[in-house]
C-alpha cells in the first residue's frame, strides 16, 4: 500500500526558495512605507501570504492593524494604510472611495497599494478616473508561485479559468511567462519544451521572449529540470468534471482544500471545534493515503491504528527507565501520530455518511456510463431527476455539461427540455450560466445534423472578411467540437478490464476513476513523453481542436543529466485537480519519473462550474 | 542612467561592499545567491535612476548606514535584506513602477508595447493617426499580453469615435473580446450595448440588458425592469423564459404581500404551526411551487397562489408536480393528500395507484421525510419490480413487505438470513417462524 518512490526517482529541487523570495519582497515593499501603518488584505490573499508570512513578521515591520477589504467604510485611524490586492477594478473603487472620503473629511494620509501578483492598466485607469492617481503609490509584488508541496507549486490564480477560458482575457499569460522565468532562473533552463492549446502556446511564446529579453541568466548552467509541458485546461474538461474518488480529490471535493489546507468541522474532529489541518507530504498519515483509491484508504487507516495501539502496548510491562525513554522519545511522535489518525478516520467517516446520503453509488454509475457512452437515455434521465429534485445546481451543472461534452453536445430536444427544468428548479438568472457555458464550449447544442460546418465554410467563402468574422463567431461553439468519443478511443481511454479492477494494485492511470477512465490529460502527457514528441499524434492533435497549438522545443540535451531528464515540470492553464496529480505520480513511479507540477490553482467540477456561474448580486 | 550589466557587476564589486561578495562561497550565503539571482532577473537593467544615492545613505530603519556593523553572518534572507547592501540589488522591486515616466517620443510601436509588458507607464500620445493607432494595437496583440491589449484598448477608446473603434475591433476578435471584458469590468454598460448593437450580436446584447436585473433590489422595480426585458431579441426559447421569469416575480410580489399580511394577523392555522423561513420573492419556480402546496394546497385554481393555478400557468410537467407535491404534503405529513395525488379513478369507477414519477422514487421521498412505517410499506408494495422492492423494503425495514416477498418468491433461504435482521420474539420473528415451519409451502431453495 502507500506508494512508495522507485529507489531511483530523481530528487525534486527545493522550491522552499519560492516562499523566502515572496517574503523578502513582501518585506521589502513594507519597508518602503516606513513608519507604523494598517495593513488591508484581500480576503483572496490570506491565505497564500498566511503560507509565507505570519503577522508578527508584518509586525516586524511596522504593520500596526490588519483589516481585510470589504465593501465597509475603514475604521482605520492610522497615518498610513497600505492595501495589499490582487488587481481588480472593485478593489480600486473600494480604495477609492476611502481617500475620496478622507479628501472630503480634510484628512490626509499615506496610501500605497501593493498589486499581487501585478498591476494591470484598467486598474490604474480606474484610480485616474476617481481622482486619486497620484494620491496612492502603486507597487507590485510578484508572489505569483506558491509551493504548497514538495511536488506542487500553484499560482493561487483562480480567476485565470474564466478570464481565459470564458471571457478570452488574456491579462494572466504575462503573469504565468513571468512565473515560468522566474523558475527557469532559479532551477533552469528547460532543455524539452512541449505543449498543447491556444494558451499554453502563447504563453510559451511570451516567456520565451522575456527569455531572450533578459539572456545571460541560465545560459551555461546545468539544467535541473528535463521537460516542461504545458497544457490549456479545455483540452481537457471531462477529467476536470468527473467525481473524485482518490482521498485527496474527495477531500477536496468533499471538505475543499483552500490553498493546501481544509478546515475540518466538528463532524470531523469529534469535538466542537473546526480544526485547520495542512494537507501535504510532511502529514505522515495523509501522504500515505492521498494518491489511494478511497476504498482503500479503510483499510490502511485501520491497519495503522492497530500498529499504533500496539505501540502503546508496549508500555505495559516497562521498567521506570524504559517507560521514562519512551515518554521522551517515543510518546510525542506516537501522539501527533494518533492526532493526524484519528482526523483522517473522522474525515472518511464524514465523506462516508455525506456520500451515501447522496446516493454516490448511482451518480458515480451514471458517470461512467457517460464516459463509455451507453445508456445515454437513463444518464439523461437520471440527470433530470437529478434537476427535479433540487438536488444541487452545482452538481446538476456539472453532469450536464459532462453529458454535452463526451456526446458532441445535447440533441436539442434535450438541451431544451433540460435547461428548462433547470432554470425552473434553480431560478431563472441562470439563463445567463447557460450563456456562458455554451460559450466556453461546456454545454453546448448538437447542430441539427452535421452540415452546419459545412455551410459554415461555404458561407465564409463567399461573403467578406468582416461577414466571416460574425460567423465564426456565432458559430464559435461548433466549430469547438470536443470529439471525446473519437479521442478516448484513439487513446485509449476506457480500460477493458476482464473481471475486477483491483483498485489495491493499480495497473493504470485509470485508477483513480476506479479504473473506468484514464484522465485524457495526463494520458497525453504519457504520450508524447514516451515518444518525446506529438509524432504519431497527429490524429489526436487534430480531435482535440489544436492542430495549431501543439508545439515541441528541444534544445540539445548533452548538459542535462540522466537524473535530470526524468523530472518534468507539468503546467496546466486554467486549473488541475487532484485526481490528474494522483495520476501523474502514479505514472512517475511506473516509468521512474517525477513530476513537477505548476497549476493556475487546483480545481475540481464544483470550482469550474462556480466559474460559470452567474451569482445573486 | 541606463547601467549596463557591466556597471553592474562592478558595482557590486565596488570597495564599499566588500563586507560581502557574492563570490563567497559559504553555504549560508549560496542561499542569497539564488535568490539574488532571482530578484535580478525581474529587474530589468533598461533604466535605473540614480536614486541609489538615497538608497546607500539611509537603512530601512532610516538610520544612517554607517553607524550599522555589518555581521559576517545572516540568519535569513530577510535580515540580510534590511541590509542596505542587500537591498541595493533590489530597488526596481521597491519603486512604484508608475514613477517611471517615460518621456522619450520616439519608440517605435513594438517598443512601446514592450515597455508596457514590464508595467512601465509610456505615453501613447503620439501615436495619432489611425494607422499608428491600429499598428500599437495588432504589436499588442502578437505580443499576446492581454494587460498591455487593454492598455492599448483604453486609449484607443479615448482617442476614437466609438464607430470607427466598433469597426476596427469587429475584424480584430481577440481585441474585441478584451475591449467586451474590459466594459463588462467597469459596468460601461452603454458602451458595450452600443458595441453589441453594432456587431449585431442581437442575442449578447439581450443577455447583457438583461444581466442588469441582479443588481436591482427592490422587488417591484425589479418586475418592472424584467417587463423590459420582454420584447428584447432573445432567441425564442429564451424569450420564454424571460416571460415567465417576470410572470413569476409579479406571482411571488402577490403571494407574498398577501401572506405576509396572514402570517402577521395571526389567524391562519398553518402559518401559526408553521411560520415561513425566508420570503417566496426571488426564489425558482420549483420553490414556488412547493411554498404553495405546502401553504395553499387546498385553493381553488382561481388564486395566484394555489398550485394548480402555478401548474398551469408555467406549464409545470406532471412529474414535477407531483414530485414537489409528494415532498410538500410529506413534509406537513398530510398522508391523506399523499394518497390522493397517486389515486386515479378509471371510468368504471375502481381506483387504481399511478405515479409518474415511479414508485420506489416515492418511497424515497416519503422516507427523506420520515414517514412511518406503514406509510411507507404501502407505498413500497406499489413498487412494480420485485428486486429494487425488495431492496427498498429492507433498506427501510418494511418487515412485512419483506416476509410476504420472500414467501410469494417461495425463496426459504433469504427468508432465513432475514431471520436474523429483526428483532428476537418480535412478531415479525413470529411471522417468519410461522412460515418456515409451514407444509403449505414448497420452497424453491
Amino acid at each position: 500500500m502507500a506508494f512508495p518512490h522507485r529507489p531511483d526517482a530523481p530528487e525534486l529541487p527545493d522550491f522552499s526558495m519560492l516562499k523566502r523570495l515572496a517574503r523578502d519582497q513582501l518585506i521589502y515593499l513594507l519597508e518602503q512605507l516606513p513608519g507604523k501603518k494598517d495593513l488591508f488584505i484581500e480576503a483572496d490573499l490570506m491565505s497564500p501570504l498566511d503560507r509565507i508570512a505570519n503577522v508578527s513578521i508584518l509586525k516586524q515591520h511596522e504593520v500596526d492593524k490588519l483589516y481585510k477589504v470589504e465593501n465597509k467604510p475603514a475604521l482605520s485611524s492610522s497615518e498610513q494604510l497600505c492595501f495589499l490586492v490582487r488587481p481588480r477594478i472593485k478593489n480600486m473603487r473600494y480604495i477609492a472611495s476611502l481617500v475620496n472620503a478622507d479628501k472630503l473629511a480634510g484628512r490626509t494620509r499615506k496610501y500605497k497599494v501593493i498589486f499581487s501578483p501585478q498591476k494591470f492598466y484598467a486598474c490604474e485607469m480606474v484610480l485616474e478616473e476617481e481622482g486619486i492617481y497620484g494620491d496612492v503609490s502603486c507597487d507590485e509584488w510578484a508572489f505569483s508561485l506558491l509551493p504548497l508541496d514538495v511536488d506542487l507549486l500553484s499560482m493561487e490564480l483562480p480567476e485565470f479559468f474564466r478570464d481565459y477560458f470564458l471571457e478570452g482575457d488574456q491579462r494572466w499569460i504575462n503573469t504565468v511567462a513571468q512565473a515560468l522565468h522566474l523558475l527557469s532562473t532559479l532551477y533552469g533552463p528547460f532543455p524539452n519544451c512541449y505543449g498543447i492549446g491556444r494558451c499554453a502556446k502563447m504563453a510559451y511564446e511570451l516567456w520565451r521572449n522575456l527569455e531572450e529579453e533578459e539572456d545571460g541568466e541560465t545560459k551555461g548552467r546545468r539544467p535541473e529540470i528535463g521537460h516542461i509541458f504545458l497544457l490549456d485546461r479545455d483540452v481537457d474538461f471531462v477529467t476536470a468534471l468527473c467525481s473524485q474518488v482518490v482521498y485527496e480529490g474527495l477531500v477536496d471535493d468533499t471538505f475543499r482544500i483552500k490553498c493546501g489546507s481544509v478546515d475540518f468541522g466538528p463532524e470531523v474532529t469529534s469535538s466542537d471545534k473546526s480544526l485547520k489541518v495542512l494537507l501535504n507530504a510532511e502529514d505522515k498519515v495523509f501522504n500515505e493515503i492521498r494518491n489511494e483509491h478511497f476504498s482503500n484508504v479503510f483499510g490502511f487507516l485501520s491497519q495503522k491504528a492497530r500498529n499504533l495501539q500496539a505501540q502503546y502496548d508496549r508500555r505495559r510491562g516497562m521498567d521506570i527507565k524504559q517507560m521514562k525513554n519512551f515518554v521522551s522519545q517515543e510518546l510525542k511522535g506516537l501522539k501527533q501520530e494518533h492526532r493526524l489518525l484519528s482526523l483522517h478516520i473522522g474525515a472518511c467517516e464524514s465523506i462516508m455518511k455525506k456520500k451515501t446520503k447522496q446516493d454516490f453509488q448511482e451518480l458515480i454509475k451514471t458517470e461512467h456510463a457517460l464516459l463509455e457512452g451507453f445508456n445515454i437515455r437513463e444518464s439523461t434521465s437520471y440527470i433530470e431527476e437529478h434537476i427535479d429534485q433540487q438536488v444541487s445546481p452545482i452538481e446538476s451543472l456539472r453532469l450536464m455539461c459532462l453529458l454535452s461534452i463526451t456526446e458532441n453536445g445535447l440533441i436539442p430536444k434535450d438541451y431544451r427540455s433540460l435547461k428548462t427544468q433547470y432554470l425552473q428548479s434553480y431560478g431563472p438568472e441562470h439563463l445567463l450560466t447557460f450563456s456562458n457555458l455554451r460559450r466556453a464550449g461546456l454545454l453546448t447544442e448538437q447542430a441539427p445534423g452535421d452540415t452546419l460546418t459545412a455551410v459554415e465554410s461555404k458561407v465564409s467563402k463567399l461573403v467578406t472578411d468582416k461577414a466571416a468574422g460574425k460567423i465564426t463567431d456565432a458559430f464559435s461553439s461548433l466549430a469547438k467540437r470536443s470529439n471525446f468519443r473519437a479521442i478516448s478511443k484513439k487513446l485509449n481511454l476506457i480500460p477493458r478490464v476482464d473481471g475486477e479492477y483491483d483498485l489495491k494494485v493499480p495497473r493504470d492511470m485509470a485508477y483513480v476513476f476506479s479504473g473506468a477512465y484514464v484522465p485524457l490529460s495526463c494520458r497525453i502527457i504519457e504520450q508524447v513523453l514516451e515518444r518525446r514528441s506529438w509524432q504519431g499524434l497527429d490524429e489526436v492533435v487534430r480531435l482535440l481542436n489544436c492542430s495549431d497549438f501543439a508545439f515541441t522545443d528541444m534544445t540539445k540535451e548533452d548538459k542535462a543529466s540522466s537524473e535530470s531528464l526524468r523530472l518534468i515540470l507539468v503546467v496546466f492553464l486554467g486549473g488541475c485537480t487532484f485526481s490528474e496529480i494522483s495520476a501523474l505520480r502514479f505514472l512517475g513511479r511506473e516509468k521512474g519519473y517525477r513530476f513537477i507540477f505548476l497549476t493556475t490553482a487546483v480545481t475540481n467540477s464544483a470550482r469550474l462550474m462556480e466559474a460559470m456561474s452567474e451569482v445573486k448580486a | 542612467m541606463n547601467r549596463t550589466k557591466g556597471d553592474e557587476e562592478e558595482y557590486w564589486n565596488s570597495s564599499k561592499f566588500k563586507a560581502f561578495t557574492f563570490d563567497d562561497e559559504d553555504d549560508e550565503l549560496s542561499q542569497l545567491k539564488e535568490s539574488k539571482r532571482a530578484v535580478n532577473s525581474l529587474r530589468d537593467f533598461v533604466d535605473d535612476d540614480d536614486d541609489d544615492d538615497d538608497l546607500e545613505r539611509v537603512s530601512w530603519s532610516g538610520e544612517p548606514v554607517g553607524s550599522r556593523t555589518r555581521p559576517g553572518s545572516f540568519q535569513s534572507l530577510s535580515d540580510a535584506l534590511s541590509d542596505t547592501s542587500a537591498k541595493s540589488y533590489a530597488p526596481e522591486l521597491g519603486r512604484p513602477k508608475g514613477e517611471y515616466r517615460d518621456y522619450s517620443n520616439d519608440w517605435s510601436p513594438s517598443d512601446t508595447v514592450r515597455r508596457l509588458r514590464k508595467g512601465k507607464v509610456c505615453s501613447l500620445e503620439r501615436f495619432r493617426s489611425l494607422q499608428d493607432k491600429l499598428q500599437l494595437l495588432e504589436e499588442a496583440v502578437s505580443m499576446h499580453d492581454g494587460n498591455v491589449i487593454t492598455a492599448v484598448l483604453i486609449f484607443l477608446k479615448r482617442t476614437l469615435s466609438k464607430e470607427i473603434l466598433f469597426r476596427e475591433l469587429e475584424v480584430r476578435q481577440v481585441a474585441l473580446r478584451h475591449l467586451i471584458h474590459f466594459l463588462k469590468e467597469i459596468g460601461d454598460q452603454k458602451l458595450l450595448l452600443d458595441l453589441f448593437r453594432f456587431l449585431d450580436r442581437t442575442e449578447e446584447l439581450a443577455l447583457s440588458h438583461y444581466r442588469e436585473h441582479l443588481n436591482i433590489r427592490d422587488p417591484d422595480k425589479r418586475k418592472e425592469f424584467l417587463k423590459t426585458c420582454i420584447g428584447l431579441p432573445f432567441s425564442a426559447e429564451d424569450s420564454a423564459h424571460i416571460q415567465d421569469h417576470y410572470t413569476l416575480l409579479e406571482r411571488q410580489i402577490i403571494i407574498e404581500a398577501n401572506d405576509r399580511h396572514l402570517e402577521s394577523a395571526g389567524q391562519t392555522e398553518i402559518f401559526r404551526k408553521h411560520p415561513r423561513k425566508a420570503s417566496i420573492l426571488n426564489m425558482p419556480l420549483v420553490t414556488t411551487l412547493f411554498y404553495s402546496c405546502f401553504y395553499h394546497y387546498t385553493e381553488a385554481e382561481g388564486t395566484f397562489s394555489s398550485p394548480i393555478n402555478l401548474k398551469k400557468t408555467f406549464k409545470i410537467p406532471d412529474k414535477q408536480y407531483v414530485l414537489t407535491a409528494l415532498a410538500a404534503r410529506a413534509k406537513l405529513r398530510a398522508w391523506n393528500d399523499v394518497d390522493a395525488l397517486f389515486t386515479t379513478k378509471n371510468w368504471l369507477g375502481y381506483t387504481k395507484k399511478r405515479a409518474p414519477i415511479g414508485f420506489h422514487r416515492v418511497v424515497e421521498i416519503l422516507h427523506k421525510n420520515n414517514a412511518p412505517v406503514q406509510i411507507l410499506q404501502e407505498y413500497v408494495n406499489l413498487v412494480e419490480d420485485v428486486d429494487t422492492k425488495l431492496n427498498l423494503a429492507t433498506k427501510f425495514k418494511c418487515h412485512d413487505v419483506v416476509i410476504d416477498t420472500c414467501r410469494d418468491l417461495k425463496d426459504r433461504q433469504q427468508l432465513l438470513a432475514y431471520r436474523s435482521k429483526v428483532d428476537k420474539g418480535s412478531a415479525e420473528e413470529e411471522k417468519i417462524d410461522a412460515l418456515l415451519s409451514s407444509s403449505q409451502i414448497r420452497w424453491k431453495n
